[in-house]
């Protein structure tokens, strides 16, 4: 089973530097195991201000169901998967990125 | 919110011919603004070529209307028309075989004939309920009797469910039974009681298989309790043990129509769309097609979700002007600060062509994607394209499945979606959207409008009833970025017109993949079954990848012989949505023959630019001679660069493998090729969705759309091809 290795910043480095396109083998590996959470109460964005502002949600149990806004609003999307990322890093590794 | 959305009786439509729009305003009655506009771009983002219509000013239909929310009753069903027959079941005794797919969700009647809700109505039915248990049902005065069947039934196996009553003693008896006993299974009896009601029905209330009825003030019937799985051999007998009727769901499987093989011919119709030619409880596996042994695939398929038309009422029908220019348009609907637009494709008097190019917009595969829910339901689409990211229109679907589903879906019961219709709202056919799709296809009517080349729009439906004719007055086609499904007879009206002489630009990628059929009956159903192999979202049940509508397999055209590199050089290899890449030229773009194509460009890299970060985006198609690339093919450039999020795809390996992504595998790229066809025609594929995502880069002056104007002057010129 893939485990996070909470002492590789670079790799969540290299991701806040570039979140999409072309990623190191090792940061890849981390994606692929953080975006395999089932659809369940998994993370979201909804859209709220076409190609401007996008809301931090959560899905409930089924997709037939509402999202639930948890708060957090971002100016790009770079900026919520980099928040996604960071919130997936704690859960996953029980330490929390100290890094913008 | 989505307050406002509507849809047209047609897609395609000529001048002299009247479309007819139907809307909806989701907020309840009041007034909305109706408006056409032609078309140009949809693509709204900032830094973009930007969102582009032109309002159609002196259309008649412009206007303000009142509106109101409009209904839809999805779920499919068969009804059977009343009659006398069924008024005199004093007695009587049901059955027919089951397999049950979402029981426990609510109670779902598996036939009889019944109106109103299920603890209110009148009359008799056999249903599942909400605990899984069949349960044989009156209704009469307001009061309800229920006798039901102890054991609860399994998902996905076949069961005989009879009820028989006795007009004398009122004594009722009800049978489930496994048709194959398995391990664990407990020996069952019938469950019997005297029935305190006495069985009435209302002599204006069909009979119905698969749900019940409710009466409905505007249509008079709406179907209600929905039977999700299928159902086989349903029967009804009188208390004498006569037969009254027996459908036999094994005829006329490519329509509509229920046939009664009993003495009053009681036939019936298929209501939304439930999906036929299914594998019944005698299936052997000798044979995979229903053609083959009809009496094998006697069970059809119905889903609470299934939806043919919605039926609304029309707003407003427009003759379009004989001097209108084909295009895309739309009706765009304004109420307050909400929108919506919804499209439609003028195309030109039949039999004429009035420019040299036509745009063939992909409207089977507009389709196939409508209303698609996939993109945030599909356990691994977060792995292919980010984080979900959910716009208002996804918002409002997910909980709207009465809006129908596309064929990426599955239906509430996990079942694949084999239909999907146009008679309604489809939201993710419209500009201001993600770029996929119609409005992906926009950027190419865009880039026609930029450089002002005078162009036709055509459609897939009408390739489809019209084949060769269609496309013979033109110079040349261009498809959209995606034209992934194709019937028969659009893919034969192709290579037809290249056999001709015709010159096609496929400006996109993973084209010609799917086999696909039009319903004969019902305009605007297009069929699809996705087979054993392809990127897919669902998989066929075993037996069942023959399309009810023409017995033809479907799934993957290239396992039907006709691979997409047979018709345009190229076919699908690789997916990824995180970031596009460029092509690098090859030798063979410095061949004289390409000389044409390259002209004016110096550039050994092309397309490193575009909406998609290269205008080698999104899915790709390369070379394989194997499978049908001609020899004299010239692979002009191919793509590199891509990241791990490409694999190859699954259909075009054996068996999964380390190595198989952007990085290290060097089959993932796209091909752009071009090679002469008989008769002076030619093709020129670019082999990548995101191509036309890099035509208005930099005012469209750039080199893809160098590249794409070369080979369209050239194309349109009458000079002939010659095969070298």
């Amino acid at each position: 089973m893939f485990k996070v290795d909470p002492s590789r910043i670079d790799l969540a480095r290299e991701f806040r530097a570039k979140p999409f396109g072309r990623h190191s083998d090792e940061l890849q590996r981390i994606l692929n195991f953080f975006r395999s959470d089932p659809v369940a109460h998994n993370f979201c964005v909804v859209c709220t201000r076409p190609h401007q502002e996008w809301a931090l949600a959560r899905f409930r149990a089924t997709s037939r169901e509402p999202v639930d806004l948890l708060g957090p609003v971002y100016g790009s999307l770079e900026d919520a998967e980099w928040d996604i990322f960071k919130l997936r890093w704690r859960r996953h590794t029980g330490q929390a990125l100290e890094i913008d | 919110m989505i307050e406002i959305l509507g849809y047209t009786d047609r897609l395609a439509v000529r001048p002299g011919e009247t479309i007819e729009f139907k809307v909806s305003r989701e907020t309840g009655a009041g007034p909305y603004r109706a408006d056409i506009v032609r078309l140009r771009c949809g693509d709204d983002r900032p830094g973009g070529p930007g969102f582009q219509e032109e309002l159609v000013a002196d259309a008649v239909v412009n206007g303000d209307y009142q509106g109101r929310k409009q209904e839809i009753n999805c779920g499919s069903y068969v009804n059977v028309p009343p009659t006398a027959a069924f008024n005199a079941l004093a007695g009587f005794e049901l059955s027919c075989l089951i397999w049950p797919t979402l029981p426990g969700v609510g109670e779902q009647t598996v036939m009889g004939r019944w109106s109103g809700e299920c603890d209110e109505g009148t009359g008799y039915a056999l249903s599942i309920g909400s605990d899984g248990k069949p349960c044989l049902r009156f209704g009469a005065n307001g009061r309800i009797w229920r006798l039901v069947f102890p054991v609860p039934v399994t998902a996905r196996r076949w069961y005989r469910l009879t009820a028989r009553v006795d007009s004398k003693t009122s004594e009722a008896r009800l049978l489930c039974v496994p048709l194959e006993e398995r391990w664990g299974d407990h020996p069952v009896v019938p469950s019997s009681a005297r029935s305190s009601i006495k069985v009435v029905t209302e002599t204006d209330t069909p009979f119905t298989i698969a749900a019940h009825l409710i009466r409905d003030e505007r249509r008079g019937w709406r179907g209600a309790g929905h039977f999700n799985g299928k159902i086989e051999a349903p029967e009804l007998r009188d208390g004498d043990d006569r037969l009254v009727a027996r459908w036999d769901f094994a005829q006329d499987i490519s329509g509509i129509a229920i046939r009664d093989t009993g003495p009053h011919r009681l036939d019936g119709a298929c209501i939304n769309l439930p999906t036929r030619a299914m594998t019944g409880h005698n299936w052997t596996a000798e044979v995979m097609n229903w053609r083959q042994r009809p009496e094998e695939y006697a069970a059809i398929h119905f889903h609470e979700d299934d939806l043919y038309d919605c039926a609304w009422d029309t707003d407003f029908t427009w003759t379009i002007p004989q001097t209108l220019k084909s295009g895309i348009y739309a009706a765009r609907l304004c109420t307050g600060a909400a929108e919506d637009y919804v499209p439609f494709f003028v195309l030109p008097p039949k039999g004429q062509a009035t420019a040299p190019v036509a745009f063939l917009a992909s409207s089977a595969t507009y389709l196939a994607y409508a209303n698609s829910h996939d993109h945030y339901e599909d356990p691994v689409a977060e792995r292919c394209h980010g984080l979900a990211v959910l716009s208002p229109a996804d918002l409002f679907l997910m909980q709207r499945r009465d809006f129908g589903l596309s064929t990426y879906d599955h239906h509430r019961d996990g079942s694949g979606s084999c239909w999907s219709s146009r008679l309604r709202p489809i939201l993710n056919i419209r500009p201001k959207r993600a770029l996929w799709s119609l409005n992906a296809d926009l950027h190419i009517t865009d880039w026609l409008e930029a450089t002002g080349q005078a162009y036709d729009v055509i459609d897939d439906e009408t390739l489809h009833k019209e084949g060769l004719a269609l496309l013979a007055n033109y110079s040349c086609i261009i498809t959209g970025t995606h034209p992934e499904y194709f019937s028969t007879a659009m893919l034969k009206g192709v290579a037809s017109y290249l056999d001709a002489g015709g010159r096609l630009m496929y400006l996109g990628g993973n084209g010609f993949y799917w086999r696909v059929a039009f319903h004969e009956e019902l305009p605007g159903a297009m069929e699809m079954r996705r087979g054993e192999a392809g990127t897919r979202m669902w998989t066929s049940e075993p037996g069942e990848t023959g399309l009810a509508t023409t017995a033809e397999p479907s799934g993957m055209w290239r396992h039907s012989g006709y691979a997409p590199q047979r018709l345009v050089g190229v076919g699908f290899i690789s997916e990824g949505f995180d970031s596009g890449s460029f092509y690098r030229r090859l030798p063979a773009s410095h061949d004289p023959r390409a000389h044409f194509i390259f002209a004016g460009v110096e550039e050994e890299i092309v397309g490193d630019f575009g909406v998609f970060g290269g205008a080698a985006a999104l899915e790709l198609d390369i070379v394989n001679p194997k499978v049908g690339t001609p020899a004299h093919a010239l692979r002009l450039a191919s793509s590199e660069g891509h990241s791990n999020v490409y694999v190859v795809a699954q259909g075009e390996v054996g068996a999964n493998h380390p190595g198989m992504d952007g990085i290290e595998s060097p089959l993932v790229r796209a091909d752009m090729v071009f090679f002469e066809t008989l008769k002076g025609g030619a093709v020129f594929s670019t082999g990548s969705i995101g191509w036309a995502g890099s035509l208005a880069h930099d005012g469209y002056d750039n080199n893809i759309s160098r590249i794409t104007r070369n080979v369209l002057e050239r194309f349109i010129a009458p000079e002939p091809f010659a095969v070298p």
